[in-house]
């Protein structure tokens, strides 16, 4: 136990689910997008729907796709602030099907590329990005975390974890989805150290590999 | 593990007796420990959140709030302008630790920056008696921070014995655990010993117990920012309770134990799904209805934590 956790954290009202959970899906998104996004489709599930301007889960959604921290202040005006940083967003309902009432789908849109996130805000500040695009994962964000895409074909997750192991970062969790075997496949590998600056450059450099994404814990 | 753990109020006790501390002495050695860091580390960093304590105040008492619901903003304000003006019926420390509860705790529910204590949905009240007192009594910086820490230990023993979510056992664990925390620091600030500050977050949370959690359309607004006022209040009275040595008998460990049973008790929709108790007041639905809140039994997978 630690005194600071009773006092604290320091945080932007008005509960840690409403805001800190929904900035923290933001900047996931944001993260797995690799740059910042100029459009934002956000379609919400459900409830979550139904509840989300009240507790002004809207404004830090998109706090969290601008790269705010959980404790910045500008959160609360984030849906003014986001045209003037070149983001566009719109706000929808989807029925996302049987997810968490808490569930969002973002499909976000930077100069380089595009990407469709779904995540849910799981109480308290706790979050989970359930799909990328068409691969169901489980992405916590409280640990440095790399997503990697690649045609599945044996020796790359191998390949990985020499690679990890090479500059002394133990593997905390690692799962692997593919749509098909021997289609694509996207790996997802949780580590208990930070990730270190050659990493990500040097996995881009193993043979296939399509795309590596670092996201760093939120 | 430090000499300094503790994981009951018997056991930080014990410590601040062989010791010869304060609750807050004992807090303070044990984050030391904790942290691996010196007293004036640790001092500084809780003398930051305090800064944030006394900011979200002045945003509170200042400026014009408003929640993105509508619903709250500005009591905080019309507490301090009748007191200003003399009109408050509570004696000068309570008038101003209401009038600073309820801005703080409107400062969060209009998405502002504060510190949990031990919540968001519960932020107003240790900073409004802390800030209160210091304003009433002349103390200095240095006896807020250890009322902090004396805070702290109430809380860090409520949280390993108790879950302190609304959600799980009710507002009593938020508002009511706040209370308590607030109670111990008044006494810590003041020079009451170790024991006495235990017997008046005994009393706070004796006098909260069984408080249930219904937020109106699951929003951390009605009644939550009135119980922070309300719960400001009943810190400094259970303080003074204690003070004048009045026997508590129940020790603090059994009162949380208790807590804990009487939560456990609460049916779901006390506890937080905004489906009963003044949530579910004919006049609650409307307002839900109003902002476009279909029907809170939905909200029930959707705890504020508030
Ligand atoms: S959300 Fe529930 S527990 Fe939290 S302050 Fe409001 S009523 Fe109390």
């Amino acid at each position: 136990m630690d005194a600071f956790q009773i006092i604290g954290p320091v945080m932007i009202g008005p509960s840690s689910s409403h805001t800190a959970g929904a900035v923290r899906i933001g900047r996931l998104a944001r993260a797995i997008l690799g740059e910042q996004p100029v459009r934002a489709e956000i379609l919400l599930h459900g409830s979550f729907a139904c509840t989300v301007r009240g507790h002004g889960t809207d404004r830090a959604l998109v706090a969290g796709l601008l790269g705010f921290d959980v404790a910045d202040e500008r959160v609360r005006e984030a849906l003014e602030l986001a045209p003037r940083e070149g983001l566009e967003v719109t706000f929808g309902e989807k029925d996302l099907g049987d997810v968490h009432p808490n569930s969002v789908q973002l499909n976000l849109e930077g100069r380089e590329g595009k990407v469709r996130v779904e995540a849910s805000s799981l109480g308290g500040a706790q979050v989970v990005i359930k799909k990328i695009d068409a691969f169901e994962v489980e992405i916590y964000g409280d640990l440095p975390t790399l997503v990697a895409a690649y045609p599945d074909r044996p020796g790359v997750i191998a390949a990985v974890a020499a690679l990890l192991a090479g500059v002394g970062v133990n593997i905390a969790g690692m799962r692997v989805s593919r749509r098909e075997a021997g289609e694509q496949a996207l790996m997802v590998v949780e580590t208990d150290q930070a990730i270190p600056p050659g990493l990500v450059p040097a996995m881009r450099a193993l043979p296939m590999m399509e795309r590596v994404i670092q996201i760093d814990p939120v | 593990m430090t000499r300094y753990n503790f994981q009951s109020m018997a056991e930080l006790l014990r410590i601040a007796a062989d010791e010869g501390l304060t609750l807050a002495g004992v807090v303070l050695r044990y984050q030391e420990d904790l942290e691996g860091k010196s007293r004036e580390e640790v001092r500084r960093a809780m003398g930051e959140r305090l800064a944030i304590m006394r900011a979200a105040a002045r945003k509170g008492l200042h400026e014009d709030l408003s929640s993105p619901s509508g619903l709250v903003g500005g009591g905080g304000k019309l507490l301090e302008e009748r007191r200003l003006a003399g009109q408050s019926l509570c004696a000068t420390t309570t008038a101003r630790a209401i009038a600073l509860a309820m801005a703080i705790a409107e400062v969060n529910a209009s998405m502002g920056r504060v510190v949990a204590a031990p919540t968001a949905g519960s932020c107003g009240i240790l900073p409004g008696v802390l800030l209160a007192l210091e304003a009433e009594k002349g103390l200095e910086e240095d006896l807020l921070i250890d009322g902090l820490f004396a805070a702290a230990g109430i809380g860090m023993v409520a949280a390993g014995q108790a879950s302190l979510s609304g959600a799980a056992l009710g507002c009593q664990a938020e508002i009511g655990v706040a209370a308590a925390m607030a109670a111990a620091a008044a006494v810590e600030m003041t020079g009451g010993d170790a024991v006495q500050a235990a017997n008046a977050a005994g009393v706070a949370l004796q006098g909260l117990m069984g408080l249930v959690c219904d937020p109106v359309g699951g929003l951390v607004e009605i009644p939550c920012v009135i119980r922070n006022a309300t719960g400001a209040a009943h810190a400094l009275v259970a303080a003074d309770i204690a003070l004048a040595g009045v026997q508590c008998y129940i020790p603090f460990d059994e009162i949380v134990a208790a807590m804990v049973q009487v939560g456990r008790a609460l049916p779901p929709e006390l506890r937080e799904t905004g489906a009963g108790g003044i949530a579910a007041c004919p006049t609650a639905r409307k307002l839900a209805r109003q902002m476009g809140i279909r029907d809170t039994h939905t909200h029930g997978a959707a705890p504020a934590e508030g």
